[in-house]
């Protein structure tokens, strides 16, 4: 039984498209290799030449001296993020419930003009933030910080409830308010037990987002208030750097929006192509 | 619903978050442009973190300096290093994000498997994938050792974020005669495809546009905006202007961390095509290589395009990267997103630094507005 030529190019083809497919998984995996092989191996072992070795015995106290070094600021980022996210949300939720549901006046020019805010650079209102938060004595807290990012989280959150909200029927918003639900009623009754999707979606977007975030948690901090990034930039820079301490470091700070990606991956995506304003 | 009460609670509801984004967004914007007037930072009577500072208005003096200063060449260098670095980067993404989802619409086993490995570097912080690759790109260690190591091969020489190599350099005078080659040759490029389309109105308008832009060479129309900007003292021969051979492993490093983000807009793209557009294909005698070229790539244009602008400002925003790769201090990788970050918050300069702000939001600003408006536009039309 020999196969006919089409048969053998069939095969081929698929056979290329798999090998390729395990060559680019290699590929992006091989930082990973290097970083879990590094942060395992003890100090006095790393150089250069051997850098892609395997550790002999794995050396796991570089860890618990990243967890030291890191001190406040894995706790200073859990606050952040929890109290920024959840603000955001909850903020962006009644934004876009109104701006999907009820007809104000402005609203084809507001809803724009918002969207632009989560593009600028925010370098460009960097310098007059910094002297805003001082003003009102709220420069390098973490209060400041969680203020920081729920405001510049607020377009993202209301564009994607918007978007969310935008396919709820009409018609079931008005049978509550025929039912003599008013404004919050009808959030209540109606647009928010709908919502949970959304609210995975934008708090998994959110969560991420503020965890990974450098630039204020590196200008509107103090030394007691920065969060995880800045501590492993700090960790990293530097010449005389032991990589041990670094990799485990990144590992560190990685691990938990990791989690997050890799147990709802799928509302992870949904968050990122909402970015692009409209698919 | 149409209850005018409610319409007034709703209004009042929004109102606090159009508020604060008014504030943080407008108002701040604003107050950048003002303070990048003033000499806030430079006067050394002054001590820009006094409580009381006095801050004079200067005009367009900071951007004047940024521009045409000599010391200043760091600014100029760092404009250069974002145009090649988005080029670079943009490609890579789309190129690469091309292939992964072309891959993944082969109906793979393991489709999921693929997938969430292409895609979790954008799981991580840019701090993090800075710090991984800056090991990764150790000269004498990491990649360069790779060859080597696998297959006993000389090492790669070169010295990634550390090289001090200038490749392409070119002049400061001659920029206007590059950037209108490059959009003649974009223009043109454009016109064939449009004709082999048979699109002929949208070829006829691509040639006109490419004739203007060379009429406005031609009339030297140029010398308004660049003789001020190209005096001697532009020309700084220490810092010769090109692309800086440094950025190349921080672009690897960027299009290793955002390709999956592409891949997920052209899958999901790819995904938007019917399956009976293509089957119609099929029967018509379309190989499978012509049901992507004649129907499902046309189709992804505009995806390409919102890939482009999104991927486009991100770096010319790009900031942690470069630190945490680079250092703040590297000056072959300097990037404007950094040189805010150290003029205004390690020098306080804050007027200076508030002027390469200013221009970094007016670069957004010029890609980010008609996309918001094209979107939105399209999106009203589909009835909200």
């Amino acid at each position: 039984m020999s196969m006919t030529a089409y048969q053998w190019r069939r095969y081929t083809i698929r056979t290329a498209i798999y090998v390729a497919l395990i060559l680019l998984t290699v590929v992006f995996l091989t930082p990973v290799y290097l970083v879990v092989v590094t942060s395992l191996k003890d100090p006095a072992a790393i150089n250069l030449a051997t850098a892609w070795n395997t550790p002999e015995t794995p050396y796991w106290q570089s860890f618990s001296e990243v967890l030291d070094a890191f001190g406040p600021r894995l706790q200073n980022s859990f606050a952040l993020v929890i109290g920024a996210t959840m603000l955001s949300s909850l903020l962006g939720s009644l934004n876009g419930y109104v701006f999907a549901k009820w007809r104000i006046p402005g609203e084809r020019y507001l809803f724009p003009l918002m969207l632009f805010g989560m593009f600028i650079p925010y370098q460009a209102i960097l310098i007059p933030l910094f002297d805003f938060m001082r003003s009102v004595n709220l420069y390098g807290g973490v209060i400041g910080l969680i203020l920081i990012h729920t405001v510049y989280g607020l377009p993202i959150t209301t564009l994607i409830f918007r978007n969310f909200y935008v396919d709820i029927p009409d018609e079931m918003l008005e049978a509550a308010a025929i039912d003599g639900a008013d404004f919050f009623g009808i959030y209540q009754h109606v647009v928010f037990p709908l919502s949970i999707p959304g609210f995975v979606v934008v708090v998994i977007w959110q969560f991420t987002q503020i965890w990974n975030e450098f630039l204020f948690g590196v200008t509107m901090t103090n030394t007691d208030s920065q969060p995880i990034t800045v501590g492993l930039a700090q960790l990293a820079g530097g010449e005389a750097v032991k990589w041990n301490l670094p990799m485990a470091g990144a590992i560190v700070a990685a691990l938990p929006p990791l989690l997050v990606y890799i147990v709802l991956g799928r509302y992870f995506i949904r968050g990122l192509l909402a970015g692009s304003v409209k698919g | 619903m149409r209850n005018n009460r409610d319409r007034y609670i709703a209004f009042v509801m929004l109102l606090p978050s159009l508020i604060l984004v008014g504030i943080f967004v407008y108002g701040f914007i604003g107050q950048a442009i003002q303070t990048s007037m003033t000499d806030w930072g430079q006067n050394p009577a002054q001590p820009p973190l006094a409580a009381t500072v006095i801050k004079s208005f200067v005009g367009l003096q900071n951007y004047e300096n940024i521009m045409t200063d000599t010391l200043e060449f760091y600014f100029r260098n760092a404009l250069v290093n974002t145009f090649f670095f988005t080029v670079l980067f943009v490609l890579g993404c789309v190129a690469a994000g091309m292939i992964l989802a072309l891959l993944l619409d082969q109906k793979v086993v393991g489709e999921g498997f693929f997938r969430t490995i292409f895609l979790f570097p954008m799981a991580l912080s840019f701090v993090v994938t800075g710090t991984i690759w800056r090991w990764m790109l150790q000269p004498g260690g990491g990649v360069n050792i790779l060859p080597q190591v696998l297959f006993g091969l000389p090492p790669i020489e070169f010295s990634w974020i550390n090289s001090r190599d200038v490749w392409l350099p070119f002049e400061w005078g001659n920029v206007p005669a590059y950037l209108t080659m490059a959009g003649i040759a974009i223009l043109a490029f454009l016109a064939v495809r449009y004709a082999s389309a048979r699109r002929w109105r949208a070829s006829r308008y691509a040639v006109l546009a490419a004739v203007i832009v060379l009429l406005v060479f031609a009339a030297r129309l140029w010398d308004f905006v660049w003789l001020p900007l190209d005096t001697p003292e532009a020309e700084t021969p220490i810092a010769p202007k090109g692309f800086n051979a440094a950025l190349v492993g921080i672009i690897i490093a960027a299009v290793w961390q955002m390709s999956g983000y592409t891949m997920a807009m052209f899958i999901a793209g790819i995904r938007g095509v019917p399956e009976e557009l293509r089957e119609a294909a099929r029967v018509d005698g379309c190989s499978e290589l012509d049901v992507y070229r004649r129907i499902v790539l046309p189709q992804l244009n505009p995806i390409i395009l919102s890939a482009m602008i999104i991927l486009g400002h991100i770096s010319l925003k790009i900031f942690d990267l470069v630190f945490a790769m680079a250092g703040p201090d590297n000056a072959k990788a300097v990037v404007p997103g950094l040189l805010v970050y150290t003029e205004g918050f390690r020098e306080n300069a804050f007027a200076k630094a508030s002027a390469i702000a200013v221009i970094m939001l007016f670069f957004v600003t010029l890609i980010i507005v008609p996309y918001l408006w094209s979107q939105l536009r399209e999106s009203r039309s589909r009835g909200r």
